[in-house]
């Protein structure tokens, strides 16, 4: 099957242009064609995987197959590759299995849309590119694929873009992205100046022995602000909670599952260049720990339930990007695929929920319990697993990170760093247990609002909420420290490092989360506490909380007054100066034609005149050396 | 075809086309523009196929011709191609091919219009085929005439004002190169014993230092002006904005590149000592050019206007592919030149499909036009990103070659300005389009539907056909781009080694 990988992301690539030049008209054969070849690349990932698991393929014995894309002769060798390790062979299924799973949810959700065919042929463009990037064995294709994920982002978000909201959110999402891949351009020219090759394996065996530390510290800083904007992380983070424009099943799988992972994946592929510099190591940490904290702060107080959701996929994805600078990419990988799978059931079981309600406002719903009661069981589940409730698949791969973070002092021998990071992730915890059942007070229980027509959703979309949530529950169990050659035997990164069951921080991670859930409930669940109250206690954090820290208004008012100003000023200088003076040239050679015109009397005596004047001119001047002294 | 003249025929097809449209009646409109599509699809078939056919591992000049003009003077109509004309030879040829299809719509004057387009094109073919300078000028000369009546007639916005400028800049500028091109004729004579005007003959000349400095300095002025370089760079997008829309694509898509072909050919390729000299100007002027140009252009109000600056903006690639003089950024400068002939074409097709009907360009007077035009919006935004230099599009690979090799000089100017600070500014400018492109998509295309523009029809018949080939020859070259790179390694090589085979001197910073 691994000599097959190539196709993986081939099929949806011919998906694709068949719904573009042959199926638009005819939207069940566009939806079919989408599925069947995203179901051929989940049955050849599922082949890898199984092969990896069992054969010789390891994190040191890689598969790598590649041909010539670009060459210029003694410059530069560009290939078009596929590396398959257990790194790419988890991505590839966790890919492919839930871009075939969202696909068929959309068979429902997308139902009487116009654009069904083309909302079908961006899903498989989409599942090009992102498996394109799993597979990728260089930088520089990685990095082609990196943009094209995005611009997938951008079709999709903007796939309502009859709604001014819409298209302002996936041009912010693309723009931002940009800045990010600056960054991550600028590192990857580095890195081939340095070492003259853009290929994984061959940099990986010449960087640990590059000397440079402080240049490979910039080089690693400059490739992380590509991750910083894809994977949503402070400052770059502004784009991904308005990305929620897009269609629900998009926000599932790429703004949750998929796409912006591929931040965490890059981190993952490129380790060897960040251990090498553990300066830009403990900055990857720390801008992982802050956003973390950051983004679960903002969720405590939104309304919007996709927005929720979003704010806390920006906090788990920084539990990722701090597990990866605490050195640690097992667990970075491991959480990285359990959230997938829970993260999935979650928007898609929002996504079920607006499909009921036509609302995305939590206070605006309430009691769907009763109405809707698979779509509420696996939200419960998808949310528990998040918050982190043994024995849910979230509950494994958090204490994994929990466990790198109370190492972290260890790891950089500065030992303060173990307990800051073990806090931050615990009161992480605890406010994602918090938010989660906020949303689920008061949307599931609570009150109905009158004249709800709520109802169930179609079986097309409640099974892959079904099949997901087992995945919720289940999928943490390859990786726990109990499980012989698990998870960390497979992803890791020189040795690999199978954990030692630590029940302390077991036991406070759980302590932390249902204390999060209690404190819901008291106020949301039992009305204990009046929320009221507490947010007009708190008027000044509330509203900074709600406002998102008005990091929007500050980005905001920076474009407006300096890009559009300098903009403006270029402008004036090219009109007024550039112009001007080319004009004024212009100008100028004409006025002294309109001088030169009077000479051109075409009067007889005036030239004449001129003629004798000449003359005697000529003759004084001729007639001085004869005679003599003046 | 053994010795079928197929340079020959690419140049004179256009001509022959323009002649037969001389004894077609006025009225008779389709068959003058079937008769034109006819004349341009000779000349792209046998371009295509003499770029499929040429042979790589060869290399050098081929399907050459010759034929003496003036014996005294050393004159000869000498043909040719090598890797580095062959794509442009290709790229006038699609350019000119869909710009015919773009003017399907055009209804004054048809006949006249479609005569001076036809002998444009001729001139712009004879430039990019000539071994021998002298033709070599003539031929630009041929090109640049006629435009200034194709815009002053048929042009809108301000066009004799655009008309008269585009002119004397260009002349200015062929002023500056036609005196380089003398200045180095006198000299290689005195050094050859007879006189030349051919390019291969004058590149075993050994110009002195002095000499090159002086000589690289004319043709950097002169073609500067055409590319154009800051701040010789106004006339352009007042050009773009007055002329009509094939003129618009030809102008923007071939015209400019003959600036960047010759500052290369005449320029780098016979003086490498100079081109080292001035390349740090040349070097901080086209960061002028991307972000400035980019800059000016996020504020327009006016579509072309847009599109015009980002053109200042991209071709500042171009010098900076150039003044890096190495293998990859040469390379990339080619290709750029190429990406962005093919890439721009696009926009002004689609831009003069919206303005034919809609009769306003005013980004303001749009929104939401996605509803109504579609196929339109689809096109621009594909060409958009190009623009912004998305993978899978061919001005990725261009851009990426040009930001590789500019990468690796180790140059510092002035002291204590690194080159690499220069492409990290470069590098910035694709940020910056990005930001202006997708404004300009956003505020034309999306957005509620606007009912004002309800009578809109969308592109369809011939109108599809310069969007439909432009776009496939974006993407084509840019998911395979070693079709167009292996052709450009091949002509860039020997210039590539002639560089790097002169002395390594100061830069004047």
């Amino acid at each position: 099957m691994i000599n097959l990988a190539w196709l993986v992301p081939v099929l949806p690539a011919i998906a694709f242009v068949i719904i573009i030049f042959l199926t638009r008209r005819l939207q069940m054969v566009s939806a079919l064609t989408s599925i069947l070849a995203m179901a051929g690349s989940f049955i050849i990932s599922l082949g890898i995987v199984f092969e990896v698991l069992a054969g010789p393929v390891t994190m040191d014995n890689p598969v790598e197959l590649s041909a010539r894309w670009l060459e210029v002769p003694g410059s530069v060798f560009i290939q078009a590759g596929v590396l398959i390790d257990p790194l790419s062979a988890v991505m590839l299924f966790v890919v492919t299995f839930i871009a075939l799973l969202v696909m068929i949810y959309s068979i429902g959700y997308m139902k009487g849309e116009p654009g069904y065919s083309t909302f079908f042929a961006y899903l498989s463009l989409f599942s090009c590119s992102m498996l394109g990037l799993v597979v990728s064995n260089n930088y520089f294709q990685i990095f082609m694929f990196w943009e094209l994920v995005g611009l997938c982002s951008y079709l999709l978000i903007g796939f309502y873009y009859h709604k001014d909201s819409a298209s302002q959110a996936n041009k912010k999402a693309f723009i931002t992205n940009r800045y990010g891949d600056f960054g991550f351009m600028l590192g990857m020219f580095f890195l081939f100046l340095l070492f003259g090759t853009f290929n994984f394996r061959e940099l990986a065996a010449v960087i640990p022995s590059y000397t440079n530390e402080a240049l490979l510290t910039v080089v690693a800083l400059l490739i992380f602000v590509g991750p910083i904007a894809k994977s949503a992380q402070f400052p770059l983070h502004v784009w991904l909670p308005d990305a929620m424009e897009g269609p629900t099943p998009v926000s599932a799988l790429i703004h949750a599952a998929t796409m912006v992972a591929a931040g965490v994946y890059l981190l993952a592929r490129g380790f060897v260049l960040f251990e090498s510099a553990t300066t830009a190591l403990i900055i990857i940490a720390l801008i992982g720990g802050f956003s973390s904290i950051f983004a679960a702060s903002i969720g405590l107080v939104q309304r919007d339930i996709k927005r929720i959701l979003a704010f806390s996929t920006m906090s788990q994805l920084g539990y990722m990007v701090m597990a990866i600078g605490l050195g640690s990419i097992t667990a970075g990988m491991f959480h990285l695929t359990t959230h997938a799978f829970f993260k999935a059931l979650l928007f898609l079981g929002a996504g079920s929920v607006i499909h009921a309600v036509h609302t995305q406002d939590i206070f605006e719903m309430g009691g769907l319990s009763k109405k809707m009661k698979v779509t509420t069981w696996t939200f419960i589940i998808g949310s528990l697993a998040l918050a982190g409730i043994f024995p849910l698949a979230g509950f494994w791969s958090k204490d994994e990170i929990l466990l790198t973070a109370a190492n972290a002092g260890e790891y950089f021998g500065i030992p303060i760093l173990g307990p800051i990071f073990l806090i931050l992730g615990l009161s992480v915890a605890f406010m994602t247990a918090f938010y989660m059942f906020r949303l689920i007070f008061v949307t599931f229980f609570g009150e109905e609002q009158p004249g709800s027509h709520a109802h169930e959703s179609p079986a097309v979309m409640t099974v892959p909420l079904i099949i997901l949530s087992v995945f919720a529950i289940f999928s943490g169990f390859i990786g726990t420290p109990f499980t012989p050659n698990g998870f960390a035997e497979w992803v890791y990164y020189g040795e690999p490092h199978h954990p030692h069951p630590n029940y302390g921080i077991m036991i406070m991670s759980t302590v932390v989360a249902l204390a999060g859930i209690w404190l819901a409930w008291l106020i949301y669940g039992k009305r204990a506490i009046s929320a009221e109250m507490l947010a007009n206690r708190f008027s000044t954090i509330h509203r900074i909380l709600y406002n998102k820290y008005y990091i929007d208004e500050i980005y905001l008012w920076l474009f407006d007054r300096v890009m559009l100003g300098i903009a403006d000023a270029c402008r004036w200088c090219d009109r007024k100066i550039v112009d001007g003076i080319a004009d004024g040239f212009g100008d100028g050679i004409r006025a002294m034609g309109a001088r030169m015109r009077f000479i051109q009397t075409g009067n007889m005596q005036n030239y004449a005149l001129v003629i004798f004047v000449a003359v005697v001119i000529i003759a004084l001047v001729l007639a001085v050396p004869v005679l003599g002294g003046i | 075809m053994g010795d079928f003249p197929i340079l020959l025929t690419i140049v004179l097809a256009p001509v022959i086309g323009a002649l037969v449209i001389l004894f077609i009646p006025e009225k008779d409109e389709r068959l003058i523009k079937i008769t034109a599509a006819i004349a341009t699809f000779v000349s792209l078939v046998l371009s295509v196929y003499a770029y499929l056919v040429y042979d790589k591992t060869a290399g050098g000049f081929q399907f050459t011709q010759d034929f003496v003009w003036v014996e005294r003077f050393g004159i000869n109509l000498s043909l040719g191609v090598d890797g580095m004309s062959l794509p442009l030879v290709l790229l006038t040829a699609i350019v000119i091919f869909t710009g015919v299809f773009a003017s399907w719509d055009m209804h004054s004057r048809v006949k006249e219009f479609f005569i001076f387009l036809l002998v444009l094109v001729a001139g712009v073919f004879g430039v990019f085929v000539s071994r021998d300078l002298f033709w070599f000028y003539l031929f630009f000369e041929v090109a640049v005439l006629p435009m200034y009546i194709l815009i002053g007639v048929w042009g809108s916005t301000r066009k004799e004002y655009a008309a008269m400028k585009l002119t004397l800049y260009l002349l200015v500028g062929s002023a500056f190169a036609l005196i380089g091109i003398i200045a180095l004729y006198v000299y290689a004579k005195a050094q050859l014993g007879f006189g030349t005007f051919d390019i291969m003959t004058l590149g075993t000349v050994e110009f002195d230092e002095a000499f090159q400095k002086f000589a690289f300095f004319l043709m950097m002025i002169g073609f500067g002006f055409l590319v154009p370089m800051w701040p010789l760079h106004t006339w352009s997008p007042d050009g773009h904005v007055a002329a009509p829309t094939a003129v618009s694509m030809l102008h923007a898509g071939v015209l400019m590149k003959l600036g960047g072909y010759g500052l290369i050919r005449a320029g780098v390729f016979l003086f490498p000592l100079g081109a080292k000299y001035w390349a740090p100007l040349i070097a901080v002027l086209c960061i002028v050019n991307v972000v400035y140009g980019a800059r000016v252009a996020m504020v327009q109000k006016d579509l072309k206007f847009v599109i015009g600056y980002s053109s200042v903006s991209h071709m500042g690639y171009v010098l900076l592919g150039i003044a890096s003089l190495n293998y990859m950024s040469l390379d990339g400068a080619v290709a750029q030149m190429f990406a962005h002939g093919i890439m721009t074409a696009l926009f002004f097709a689609l831009v003069g499909n919206v303005y034919h009907k809609a009769h306003t360009r005013e980004i303001a007077a749009f929104g939401g036009l996605a509803h109504q035009m579609p196929r339109v919006a689809s096109g621009f935004l594909i060409g958009g990103l190009a623009s912004l230099g998305l993978p899978g599009l061919n001005n990725f690979v261009a851009e990426a070659l040009i930001f590789l090799g500019s990468w690796q000089v180790e140059k510092v100017l002035f002291g204590w300005l690194h080159f690499r600070v220069l492409s990290i500014l470069a590098i910035f400018g694709v940020v910056i389009t990005a930001i202006y492109v997708l404004r300009v998509v956003q505020r034309v295309f999306f957005g509620p539907r606007n009912p004002k523009w309800d009578h809109l029809t969308d592109a369809r018949g011939v109108e599809m056909v310069p969007i439909v080939i432009l776009i496939g020859v974006l993407v084509l070259f840019g998911i395979f781009p070693s079709l167009l790179i292996d052709t450009i390694n091949v002509g860039v090589g020997p210039l590539v080694a002639k560089i790097s085979a002169a002395a390594e001197i100061g830069g004047v910073f």
